[in-house]
């Protein structure tokens, strides 16, 4: 019997399956094993001088049992596409085919070394170069740089690429980088770390590029613009072509920022807009993994002006095969702005884009798209009476509201958000993007049925409801009342952030506190 | 305490002896939330009327602070750096950012006054 108990809650401070877990450095004890390595030789000389250990590493000692139990643990409290609805969206994680994951899998790809000789493996040569001509077709573009290991690292690709060509043309002056007020936050971080100063586009009423006041910014100083389409309030940039045709007159060129590319595949082709050069995510747009899943890619489709300066290595079709461009001198007069990465890119996130795009087909590819945006409507319409749409619709493939609809009733969207996940459900994005006031961003995809979006848009009107009927501040504010914490204290944590566990400290007792 | 100049961007000046304190307003800080960290220029710093002079970054958000007027930075509050709450505890006094010599001091003849910069705000709502 314990000497003492709780009169509420539990003894242990679980709640059933809600097990309260400790850092991994704070289990185990001093000499217990997980394996029974046999002792080392002696070493009588080593050459390590005054870098050998001089104390404990501080490694826990723990069984195996132990560390299956504490990653099985933490696992099951972590929300994904796989457990349910996330109304983020591509932008984070949806869901990933198992058979490209399998295809990702077979051991001729997976087992690869990145120094095999190159006639070891056409194979995969070939996934690249048809990976590269699946994007080309489907962007009508003439060049593609597979290299990219992220979005934002495919937009620094791209505007490597303008640089290059301005530079090589006598306008390295052209330094200016406009970018719209609503843009991802990586774009003018990209421009800025190319060299490039950012000059922001204010928006129109309508969430879309202020198209005059663009204009007024171009001149000959202006290296590109860096264009969403579509934008992240989920709308068509509907004057593409006329910013496009206003930049190209102005000598510069236009970036456009394909993360939103999912909404578009198969129904629009990006060159027939003006584009001279776009990133593609694939784990947005190709379903591969992302967010903790895996690593991103980011190949970026080039025009005929900019391909030739696109990065090193890149694949081509030789004598006997395929051959890997790795250096300048094989690049047959092209002028390569340099490596952006070791090896070639993301291999095995270009297998499963690959096998992603070969079993859906381009019918298939099409409806992908149809379907994002269908489920982004159906939710913009079934939601637009209880909260308030920040554009009017039809949207895209994400819909965007604003906090109007809680306006005088003490409830903010963070409050919104953490109610909804007692509600089980992962909020969408909050804040973001800036232009409207208090956003929440909910993107559906393609992949959720309408028995899904009915029981999300249950849940959301009747906490739209709660929240406007004036009497339920208090209970907003205590959200979330069922989960492992309550509301974390985000201040605290950003102003004195907590990094590392260290000897001494107790992390878990800390948080509970 | 001479009178305080504001902007559109909701940064606020007040001059006193040719030497302008740059801030931003009760209105932005509540806008922004917590405040959790400010990046000041460094004194000797030349900036421009509406140039990027600094960026404040909320829990909810990073913003940029834009120099309301031409100038050379003499000094940034030091006191930001351990506490930048104080933003939020006293934007228009304590949670100054950083002072300048005035280039133009003309400038501030174009520049809201507190009455309109309190109707504009209202305006907002």
């Amino acid at each position: 019997m314990p000497e003492s108990f709780p009169i509420s809650g539990t003894i242990s401070g679980n709640r059933a399956l809600q097990i309260e877990e400790p850092l991994i450095f704070e289990l185990g004890s001093d000499g217990r094993l997980g394996v029974d390595l046999p002792d080392p030789a002696p070493v009588d000389e080593d050459r390590l001088a005054g870098c050998r250990r001089q104390g404990r590493i501080g490694l826990p000692d723990l069984s195996e049992p132990q560390v299956v139990r504490h990653y099985t643990r933490l696992s099951q409290k972590n929300y994904g596409i796989d457990t349910g609805f996330y109304p983020l969206g591509s932008c984070t994680m949806k869901h990933n085919p198992r058979l490209s994951e399998k295809m990702a899998r077979l051991p001729g790809l997976a087992d690869l070394h990145p120094f095999q000789p190159q006639k070891t493996v056409q194979g995969a040569l070939e996934v690249i170069d048809s990976l590269a001509g699946w994007l080309k077709d489907l962007t009508g573009m003439p060049a593609v740089a597979m290299s990219p290991a992220a979005g934002a690292h495919g937009e620094w690709c791209g505007l490597m690429a303008i640089r290059a060509y301005h530079e090589d043309h006598g306008q390295g002056h052209r330094r200016r980088v406009l970018v719209p007020e609503s843009a991802h936050g990586t774009n003018p971080a990209s421009a800025a770390m190319c060299g490039f100063t950012v000059d922001p586009i204010p928006a129109r009423d309508n969430g879309r590029v202020d198209v005059d006041a663009l204009k007024a910014k171009l001149g000959d100083d202006v290296a590109c613009i860096m264009v969403t389409n579509p934008n992240t309030c989920g709308l068509f940039e509907d004057e593409i072509i006329e910013i496009a045709r206003a930049t190209h007159a102005a000598g510069a060129f236009f970036y456009c920022d394909g993360a939103n590319f999912n909404a578009i595949v198969g129904r629009v082709r990006v060159a027939d807009l003006g584009v001279d050069t776009m990133h593609i995510n694939l784990h947005k747009t190709f379903s591969t993994p992302h967010g903790g899943g895996g690593p991103g890619a980011g190949p970026t489709v080039l025009s005929d002006k900019l391909a030739p300066y696109a990065p090193l290595p890149f694949v081509v079709h030789g004598e006997g095969g395929l051959r890997l461009v790795e250096h300048v001198a094989e690049a047959g007069g092209a002028k390569p702005f340099g490596r952006m990465k070791g090896y070639h890119g993301q291999f095995g996130v270009f297998v499963r884009a690959l096998a992603y795009i070969m079993s859906m087909g381009s019918d298939g590819l099409r409806q992908a798209s149809t379907d994002a945006v269908l489920n982004a409507n159906y939710l913009l319409a079934r939601l637009s009476d209880v909260l308030t749409p920040s554009f009017d619709g039809p949207c895209m493939h994400e819909c965007l509201f604003d906090d109007r609809f809680l306006k005088d009733t003490g409830v903010t969207t963070l409050d919104f958000a953490k109610a909804m996940i007692d509600e089980g459900y992962h909020p969408m994005t909050m804040y973001f993007p800036l232009v409207v006031h208090g956003a929440l961003l909910m993107e559906p995809t393609e992949t959720e049925s309408k028995e899904t979006l009915d029981a999300f848009v249950e849940v959301v009107r009747g906490l739209a409801f709660k929240a406007r009927s004036g009497a339920a501040a208090d209970d907003f504010k205590s959200a979330p009342r069922y989960t492992p914490r309550r509301r974390l204290d985000e201040t605290l944590a950003a102003r004195t952030p907590v990094l590392r566990w260290k000897p001494g400290a107790n992390a878990t007792a800390q948080a509970a506190e | 305490m001479s009178e305080m100049r504001f902007t559109k961007d909701h940064e606020w000046v007040r001059v006193e002896g040719g030497v302008g304190a740059v801030g931003i307003t009760e209105y932005a800080q509540h806008a922004l939330g917590d405040v959790v960290f400010v990046d000041l220029p460094a004194a000797g710093k030349v900036l421009a009327q509406g140039g990027e002079a600094a960026v404040v970054e909320s829990v909810k958000a990073a913003s940029e602070v834009y120099s309301p007027v031409s100038g050379t930075v003499t000094e940034a509050n030091a006191a930001l750096e351990d506490r930048p709450g104080l933003v939020n505890e006293a934007a228009e006094s304590d949670g100054w950012f950083f002072k300048l010599t005035l280039s133009d001091p003309g400038e501030l003849a174009d520049m809201m006054d507190r009455a309109a910069y309190d109707a504009y705000v209202k305006d907002l709502d």
